[in-house]
């Protein structure tokens, strides 16, 4: 076991060079997401610019990728962040990552940037670059067909770039299949830039487990730990729509732009049971029962023969909630075209409620955009985000981000756009709970539920339970402050460590606090691999690793200046919502003080800056370049 | 006596039945290597797991040159007895439904062997697609489904 390659394409080169991944390695930062950042801690420095041809794309897969049962189908996108500037990532579902390890690799490390287009064939451990200009232009489906028809080879998996990726666009995204995306960050805006179309994999190489028996014995252990919970057997049925309902009663959710914290009555058409009415089928990612995607189907109106998979909870607020739209078919709709563009929804959908905003407001008007946005309105939407994705207009704008567009449109624009560190925030409202405001505001690719959003949070769970879980005694009020850094610091060592391991964070006490956890997996991780780690090992690991990525944001000119959330949510109480909702708002010296928690549970100094010590403790070196030399 | 029951519209494509197969008979995780394939292609909606359903007169048994493969009197399994087999492959060529296999990295032929009555497939299928049942409980549910379908078309033609 572990005799995993890592590859270095340089595609300016046009040059690979495949080596083993060290086991040091794998004992200081397990794989994936913390692999990847390992890779590009080291070997991109602050002078480099995402759109630069240094800039390295990090594709790689969680330690425990491609076993069976536990939700272990996630492939890590990392890369210097268009958006941000700093650390980008994304984390994708689906069976591309599995299919890269039985092709023998677990990560692809590229650098440098093609003459024309091309893709990377990878395949039973080996890397072809091949031409790929017959494929540029394609949308993420065609892209996807043609590769497999072209290779004569329909069990290989895909992982591509649309047209917003093509253009640059700087929140566009990477995608495998029907509707897994690697969502945020901008990597696919930083493959565009590579002129890589592609990575396909394809292999039968096998996949080694340590102690098979047990290993096989555990899994189905675990697998049922997991189903038991209540968050699977309902994210089974509805999916993450399952969200919709509870946040729209209480005010978790941005309404025309971030105005209001939820529709109220009018949101009743997007309840998550509606969708049940396009549900053809339940389908998963490689290795997971839970199985928490729709596949949807239109049989009448307007997009009759609409067959797609999703949409998510988040899409709910790109062609929903956002923009004032209450409709299904328009979500579905919606999502359908975000998946062949390849654009992140999420930074999507933030964009266009902006720009709606600042055309109700003024800032915007009905001769700088071409037609007029008004809410509801979904030809408009429509419109508008095809403009972005073509770059056209004030879509060009829009589609370099929100630290570019605030620069184009004014700065007295910027209170209006929800993001933080430069990458926009999906559509939940976190003015009511704290925790959840830290946890966008630290996560360390910007504003971002899946950094560490304490879900759990929410469910009163016993302080002893809470306890046990974090180790720390933790308020159970979710509008309180005192301890919330840290439960946000625990959550973001944890979804490392998650990340790491390559689980989807469904299989995780995310939303399920029954789900495995540390003690699971150092048993799972023992079966799987043979690696021996104890609870307090892994820890270090999710805290070196996000240590790591905290120090690569620092390098390249980010401070505490940029752990502050959305400055609506301290200025603006919440107007909607369950009563003890409405007139909730941010409290900004009890949010310091939160802070200052968080940053000492790091072992960072008063200003975010990780300590010495801290630094010592963790092994943390400075950036040591490793990229291998090619010829 | 027992039988595989399979439902496509049950099946998610999440290929544990591949991972766990592979696992369980060659001690590692490799779909090329699994006796259950799952034939997918998502781009069009499609889950359909294939597996030998051991045949009550197998063509495999039939066209084997050197009777290699021979029933178990205890699970019914076909089974391939590799002292006798040559990797002639015809029983691959033959099989109608896919169910023997050539497993690319030994270059042997491999087909399911009902994991000695236990199928392994079948513990982590999740939604039942693929079931191992009595077959006087298998064809309550195969009427049971097609009645389904039959009302499902009543219920299109009726809108």
């Amino acid at each position: 076991m572990l005799s995993r390659k890592v590859a270095f394409v340089d595609l300016s080169k046009e040059k690979v060079v495949i080596k083993d991944i060290p086991r040091e390695l794998r004992k200081k930062h397990l794989g994936g997401r913390g692999l990847n950042w390992y890779y590009i801690y080291n070997n991109v420095p602050p002078e480099v610019k995402p759109f630069d041809p240094e800039n390295i794309l990090a594709v790689g897969v969680g330690l425990l990728c491609g076993m069976p049962a536990l939700g272990a189908s996630r492939t890590h996108i990392a890369a210097k962040s268009p958006l941000t500037g700093g650390v980008g990532d994304a984390n994708m579902g689906g069976a591309f990552g599995a299919e890269l390890r039985f092709a023998g690799i677990d990560h692809v490390i590229i650098r440098g940037r093609a003459e024309k287009p091309v893709y990377l064939y990878v395949r039973d451990g080996d890397v072809e670059i091949r031409d790929a200009s017959h494929l540029w232009g394609l949308d993420t489906y065609e892209t996807q067909k043609e590769i497999k028809e072209e290779l004569g080879d329909d069990r290989a998996e895909c992982m591509v770039i649309g047209k917003a990726g093509e253009n640059m666009v700087a929140f566009a995204n990477v995608m495998n299949n029907v509707k897994n995306a690697g969502g945020r960050g901008g990597t696919g805006a930083v493959m565009g830039s590579k002129k890589l179309k592609a990575i396909v994999a394809s292999g039968g190489m096998d996949l080694e487990v340590y102690d098979v028996d047990k290993f096989i014995e555990y899994c189905m252990e675990l697998n049922k730990q997991i189903l038991s919970t209540k968050w699977a057997k309902t994210l089974s049925k509805l999916g993450t729509p399952l969200l919709y309902d509870v946040s729209y009663t209480t005010g978790f959710i941005g309404t025309l732009n971030w105005q209001f914290n939820t529709p109220g009555e009018e949101g009743k058409p997007l309840e998550a049971e509606n969708l049940l009415e396009y549900n053809v089928k339940h389908t998963a990612c490689i290795g997971c029962s839970v199985h928490c995607r729709h596949r949807v189907k239109i049989e009448k109106g307007k997009y009759a023969g609409l067959v797609n998979e999703g949409p998510e909870y988040t899409m709910m607020g790109t062609f929903g909630t956002l923009v004032g739209v209450y409709d299904w078919e328009f979500v579905i709709k919606g999502n359908e075209l975000c998946n062949k563009w390849g654009v992140d929804n999420l930074s999507l959908g933030a964009m266009m409620a902006w720009a709606f905003e600042l055309y109700q407001r003024g800032y915007l008007t009905e001769e700088d955009v071409g037609f007029k946005l008004e809410w509801g309105d979904k030809e408009a939407v429509l419109r508008l985000a095809e403009m972005i994705v073509n770059r056209e207009g004030i879509g060009d704008i829009l589609a370099k981000g929100p630290k570019e567009a605030i620069k184009a449109l004014g700065e007295e624009t910027a209170y209006y756009l929800n993001h933080v560190k430069g990458q926009p925030n999906l559509h939940t409202d976190e003015r009511g709970v704290p925790s959840f405001a830290l946890g966008i505001a630290t996560s360390t690719r910007g504003a971002d539920h899946l950094r560490s959003r304490p879900a759990i949070d929410l469910f009163q769970l016993p302080k002893d339970f809470l306890k046990k879980l974090i180790g720390y005694e933790i308020e159970n009020d979710f509008t309180a402050y005192e301890t919330k850094g840290i439960l946000v610091w625990w959550y973001e060592v944890y979804f490392n460590v998650v990340d790491s391991l390559g689980i989807c964070k469904f299989h995780s006490v995310f939303n399920a606090p029954h789900a495995p956890s540390y003690d699971e997996y150092v048993k799972i991780i023992y079966y799987a691999t043979g690696l021996e780690f104890t609870k307090e090992d892994l820890i270090t690991i999710g805290e070196r690793n996000y240590t790591m990525e905290r120090l690569f944001n620092l390098m390249n000119g980010m401070s505490k200046k940029d752990d502050y959330p959305y400055e609506r949510y301290f200025k603006e109480p919440a107007p909607r919502g369950l009563p003890f909702m409405r007139g909730r708002k941010l409290d900004r010296d009890k949010y310091e003080m939160m802070l200052q928690e968080y940053y000492k549970q790091h072992g960072w100094d008063e200003n975010g800056v990780p300590k010495e010590e801290t630094l010592q403790k963790l092994g943390i070196e400075k950036p040591k370049p490793n990229f291998p030399e090619v010829v | 006596m027992k039988m595989f029951v399979i439902d496509p519209d049950k099946c998610t494509g999440c290929r544990d039945c591949e991972l766990v197969c592979s696992l369980s008979h060659e001690g590692v995780i490799n779909p090329y290597r699994s006796r259950i394939v799952v034939i997918r292609d998502p781009l069009n909606a499609l889950e359909l797991p294939t597996v030998c359903v051991q045949c009550e007169d197998p063509v495999c048994m039939a066209v084997c040159p050197v009777s290699a493969i021979y029933e178990d009197p205890k699970t019914g399994a076909k089974i391939i007895d590799y002292d006798k087999c040559m990797g002639c492959r015809s029983c691959v060529l033959a099989c109608p439904i896919g169910g023997a296999l050539v497993d690319p990295v030994t270059g042997k032929t491999i087909k399911c062997d009902l994991c000695n009555g236990d199928p392994m497939c079948v513990k982590f299928c999740k939604t039942k697609a693929i079931d191992w049942v009595d077959i006087r409980e298998a064809d309550q549910k195969i009427k049971k489904k097609s009645i389904e379908r039959y009302l499902e078309a009543v219920r299109q033609v009726r809108r």
